[in-house]
């Protein structure tokens, strides 16, 4: 069994179950931070990065009520730059980081609707977009279908793509004397209250001071985690399809990522600078199933083909389907367990590619302070700890929400925090299941 | 629409053979709690009205603090779009909070693919009820009535409680009835597109010669809409985007909740005829006269 650079000084500080990004990334931080540590995956740089699209879309994705999670996407989008640069450079590979922006379209009347409304909690938090109308649209992307009726620009939603991503952290955790075992964690080992590290798929045990959960969508469903401490993170399944468009044409096919609602369903087109064009995804509740099927790809390309009608032209490369680690408020769970020496990074759901660097800066320095930064503590997994069955919603809560263009900008999040906790442990002012009185 | 469009429900209160009013029919007053008038579904009582869906929600926490703010007992969930067993799902959620699973044949184009599904809904989840939708169109996704009828026709055949989702048709929605279905639930507008209840004479007249409940069935768009339903006799709300998609969906939630109580409430107690003209609410008679009869004012 090849342990490959497993320091001769015994165990590790650190093992990190799950050799994805997010594994990897947190690997090679810590390691720049003097730990030595092990990461365990069959097959690092894999996991639900050789499928996603690598939108690294803060803006694009905001919905309402994750105005915590925005500023976390905001900060790993604002973290990009200088992560891919050093990465890079460390690496000598290059990683498919691509500052192309991003054009969400409206295809009909009901759409534009919609979508002004999300322009409007846009710019209420500050953010950047600027609304085109149908003509301007296909002016940018002349790709665009002519029932295209408006969208809205954001300039700073840009891409990476997360195969190369994946690859080259492999190779910087190499290079920076990361342990990559390659083997999955097959059961938590606990002693004394404590996790000690894991037992491996190859039956060997891997002993360290703290063990990092970072299994994606199985996180939620490893051997001897106590319950108390298992984080709930559910699978949630995305086709994705990868076209070729055509090359040394003098014109791109797209120049930016395109994506719109169609029918109820989200659709992207996320063009790559080697000719990829990778067309995603579905969104589906299925359990671990990773079967492509054939309606998934249907309505992915008739999606797909409203929109931009010429990829129906091109040549379908590749079509695969990955999972989701989706958590039930779809931030992710950073930091201390509630188990002593176990952490958690895990339930990125849709930003697992735009969070990787922050999800690594956070992770190192809880490992070697053994605190989650204050400006990640919305984030901390004991949020869902509390039973909070019993609440309603505050007074804060229910006034109404601001809906006008005019109303003043919301602040943008203050900058030493990446969001304030969802829901505090407000005093349940109002029980929601009390019994109406007539 | 005429200024009678919908008083007459004035007139159904006492005397409709409306079995889902229960124990208590007529004009009870304010003695009557909800608790005392359950929805009753094929012998099944519930005492909320409000029957939600699943579809739509951002993430399952949001999904989670609206079904509890709704007071829901049922909520429907897309078979086709669900594995059972996956820990930490929708269902585990309906579980957690003791809410009844109703299955739906949601995305099924064909009498033959929905009642496959409702099959498998039945193995997998170890119930019978199942809300029937066939499609005839994506575009709209209105209710196809000729394999609807079909499938119905099959489901009860085979034991199962069947709650169609149909057209505002009054005539399909009681040959829906004549097949032995547990409930109708017509359309007020197409799923998800929030106009409302777009034909509110057909409810009506749905409502007045059911012998089973009438249940709203999509278009809810906000609060009124699921009021409206009630005071025109549906006996239940079922609705899903007007609450999932909205910016807050817990603060939907509570209000639809509201909504289905008032409405049954208004409807229950009876509302009065519109009029033309004022009608003074402080009686007249027996007033005391201003002056002196004998000597009435000049002018």
């Amino acid at each position: 069994m090849a342990s490959g650079t497993q320091p001769s000084g015994g165990h590790p500080d650190v093992l990190v179950l799950g050799g994805g990004l997010i594994g990897l990334v947190t690997a090679w931080r810590a390691t720049q931070r003097g730990l030595r540590v092990t990461v365990a995956d069959p097959s690092p740089g894999g996991g639900a990065a050789r499928v996603a699209a690598g939108m690294l879309a803060p803006v694009t994705e905001l919905h309402y009520g994750e105005e915590a999670l925005l500023a976390l996407n905001a900060a790993a989008a604002d973290a990009y730059p200088r992560f891919v640069a050093e990465l890079e450079e460390t690496t000598g590979t290059r990683v498919g980081y691509r500052t192309c922006g991003t054009l969400a379209a409206a295809l009909d009347a009901d759409d534009a609707a919609q979508l002004r409304e999300v322009h409007a909690l846009q710019r209420r938090c500050g953010l950047a977009s600027e609304w085109l109308s149908g003509r301007e649209c296909r002016r940018v992307e002349p790709m665009l279908a002519p029932s295209v009726r408006g969208g809205l620009r954001v300039d700073g939603d840009h891409q990476v793509d997360p195969r190369r991503l994946g690859a080259a952290l492999v190779t910087a955790c190499e290079r920076a004397g990361v342990d990559l075992r390659r083997a999955s964690a097959r059961r938590l080992t606990v002693a004394g209250g404590r996790a000690t590290g894991a037992v491996l798929a190859d039956a060997q045990e891997v002993q360290a001071g703290q063990t990092v959960l970072a299994t994606g969508s199985y996180s939620g469903s490893l051997a001897g985690v106590p319950a108390g401490a298992l984080p709930p993170v559910r699978p949630v399944k995305g086709q994705v399809l990868r076209l070729r468009m055509p090359t040394g044409a003098r014109v791109p096919f797209l120049r930016r990522s395109v994506r719109a609602v169609v029918r109820g369903s989200a659709v992207y087109l996320v063009p790559r600078a080697d000719g990829e064009l990778v067309v995603g995804a579905t969104s589906e509740e299925l359990g671990w199933d990773t079967t492509v099927t054939a309606g998934g790809v249907y309505e992915l390309l008739r999606d797909a083909h409203e929109l931009v009608p010429g990829v129906t032209e091109l040549p379908l490369a590749e079509t695969g389907a990955g999972l989701r680690p989706a958590s039930p408020d779809n931030a992710p769970l950073l930091g201390p367990s509630a188990l002593p020496g176990l952490l958690l990074a895990t339930g990125h759901h849709r930003n697992g590619v735009l969070l990787t660097p922050v999800t690594g800066e956070l992770l190192a320095e809880t490992l070697t302070t053994g605190l989650l930064p204050e400006r990640a503590a919305a984030f901390a997994p004991d949020r869902f700890a509390a039973d909070r069955s019993g609440q309603g919603p505050t007074d804060a809560e229910a006034a109404p929400p601001e809906r006008h263009d005019s109303s003043p900008y919301a602040r943008p999040p203050a900058p030493e925090a990446y969001g304030t906790r969802p829901r505090p442990p407000a005093p349940a002012t109002r029980p929601s299941r009390e019994e109406e009185q007539p | 629409m005429s200024g009678s469009s919908y008083s007459s429900v004035t007139d159904l209160v006492p005397d409709t053979p409306d079995t889902t009013i229960g124990a208590v029919t007529g004009r009870t007053g304010p003695a009557s709690a909800p608790a005392s008038d359950p929805l009753v579904i094929g012998g099944t009582e519930l005492t909320s009205r409000l029957i939600m869906g699943t579809g739509g929600a951002p993430s399952l926490d949001v999904l989670e603090r609206a079904l509890l703010a709704s007071g829901t007992e049922m909520t429907t969930v897309a078979m086709r779009r669900l594995a059972p067993e996956t820990p930490g799902s929708v269902l585990s959620v309906l579980r957690a909070h003791g809410i009844r699973v109703l299955p739906n044949t949601a995305g099924c184009y064909t009498a033959g693919e929905a009642v496959l599904t409702a099959r498998l809904a039945r193995e997998a989840l170890g119930t019978d009820w199942v809300k029937l939708e066939v499609i005839a169109d994506e575009r709209t996704l209105l209710p196809d009535p000729v394999e609807l009828l079909d499938a119905a026709q099959t489901l009860v055949d085979e034991g199962f409680t069947v709650l169609p989702y149909t057209n505002d048709d009054p005539v399909l929605a009681r040959k829906l009835e004549d097949v032995g279905c547990a409930a109708v639930m017509p359309l007020g507008s197409p799923i998800g597109s929030g106009l409302g209840i777009r034909n509110p004479h057909n409810f009506e007249l749905i409502a007045e010669r059911a012998r089973v409940p009438v249940i709203l069935d999509a278009g809810a768009g906000t609060a009124s809409d699921a009021a409206l339903a009630m005071e025109l006799g549906c006996a239940a709300v079922l609705l899903a985007s007007a609450v999932t998609r909205a910016q807050r969906p817990e603060l939907m939630a509570a209000g639809m909740r509201h909504a289905v109580t008032a409405g049954r409430l208004a409807y229950r107690a009876g509302r009065i005829p519109r009029r033309h003209f004022a009608r003074a609410s402080s009686p007249a008679e027996g007033t005391a006269e201003w002056g002196d009869p004998e000597r009435p004012a000049v002018e």
